[in-house]
């Protein structure tokens, strides 16, 4: 397969992952919504890095793994700490943030 | 059999994808989100990054799927309200994710980079293992590799500090009415573990923090208040 079908992939996953995001309101849905537009990230770096030929892209979509893992790890934590003072899961009512 | 592969895992990622959107129960959104990726492993594969397909499906589908699905069934199934803050925007998203889509896809293919409608390069046999991954990020990349263990570190702390629950305990014991009632008992770590204990149980069960601690202060009574009477 040419490289060309995976960046269309990738773009149509981010894309996917977009929409989720505008779509959706709870925060863990727009949280995996956000793990699909860092993996189509990471699928679109893989395929140039195999354009290439040269692995630093590789390297690239491995610490991207690495940050995504930690925005998980806090944006979940959030959402406990949310749940715990009974606040509403919803990202339209928690609007209090903005100006 | 390539090709087959492909448009299997693209299959299997597109459907992972859209089934994440899609379903009403987050439960169902994080199965779904292993779906896809297991598919982006193929993928990876596919693209002869094979230590980066290990990852995936070890750091993704073995570590961070397992705290999706902690926590969404923590939280529990929430039904999303109708309300829509912007009219239309049931509407609007798919469009402009169609949009999205359309205006990436244009400027991935209408550039001037003639490499991308080709297979690539032939590369070595030891592209993308775990050997040649490693001596780039111990080499080249040495301090981008600390600081993302930096950062690790830094998130491991910051959401054990977010998810702990002194902070809740702290904000019920807030008013200063209620302190006044009750005493030392109200600063939440003076009341001795079992106290505490009861109250966080009684706090999990659906009480609003106000309430409860006028419940407390009901059941210690003004015996209670005195410092020298409180249980150790």
């Amino acid at each position: 397969m040419s490289i060309d079908w995976y960046i269309v992939l990738s773009a149509l996953l981010f894309a996917v992952g977009a929409m989720g995001i505008l779509l959706r309101r709870s925060p863990v849905v727009i949280l995996l919504c956000l793990e699909l537009m860092l993996n189509a990230g990471n699928l679109a770096l893989i395929a140039f890095s195999r354009m290439v030929g040269n692995q630093q892209g590789q390297v690239f979509a491995l610490v991207v793994m690495v940050v995504a893992a930690c925005e998980v790890v806090v944006g979940l934590g959030l959402i406990v700490a949310i749940f715990r003072r009974r606040l509403p899961l919803d990202v339209d009512e928690l609007r209090e943030l903005r100006g | 059999v390539e090709a087959v592969l492909f448009f299997v895992a693209a299959l299997g990622a597109l459907g992972g994808a859209i089934g994440v959107v899609a379903m009403r129960n987050p439960f169902y959104g994080v199965l779904a989100l292993v779906v896809h990726l297991f598919s982006l492993a193929v993928l990876f594969l596919l693209l002869t990054a094979a230590f980066l397909a290990a990852a995936q499906v070890v750091v993704y589908a073995g570590a961070v799927v397992v705290l999706y699905v902690f926590v969404a069934a923590y939280v529990g199934g929430q039904t999303e309200s109708a309300w829509e803050p912007i009219p239309g925007q049931r509407f609007l998203a798919p469009l402009l994710g169609a949009a999205l889509f359309v205006e990436l896809s244009v400027a991935v293919l209408a550039s001037s980079l003639r490499a991308v409608s080709t297979d690539g390069p032939d590369v070595a046999a030891g592209f993308g293992d775990p050997a040649a991954l490693g001596n780039l990020l111990l080499e080249k990349f040495l301090i981008p590799f600390e600081a993302s263990s930096v950062l690790l570190m830094l998130a491991a702390v910051g959401a054990v500090i977010l998810a702990s629950r002194r902070g809740v305990a702290e904000e019920a014991s807030a008013p200063p009415v209620s302190r006044a009632e009750h005493g030392p008992a109200g600063d939440g770590g003076a009341g001795g573990p079992f106290e505490r204990f009861a109250r966080e149980e009684r706090s999990a069960s659906g009480d609003s923090p106000l309430t409860l601690n006028r419940r407390v202060a009901s059941e210690e009574g003004p015996a209670a208040a005195p410092p020298t009477t409180t249980p150790s």
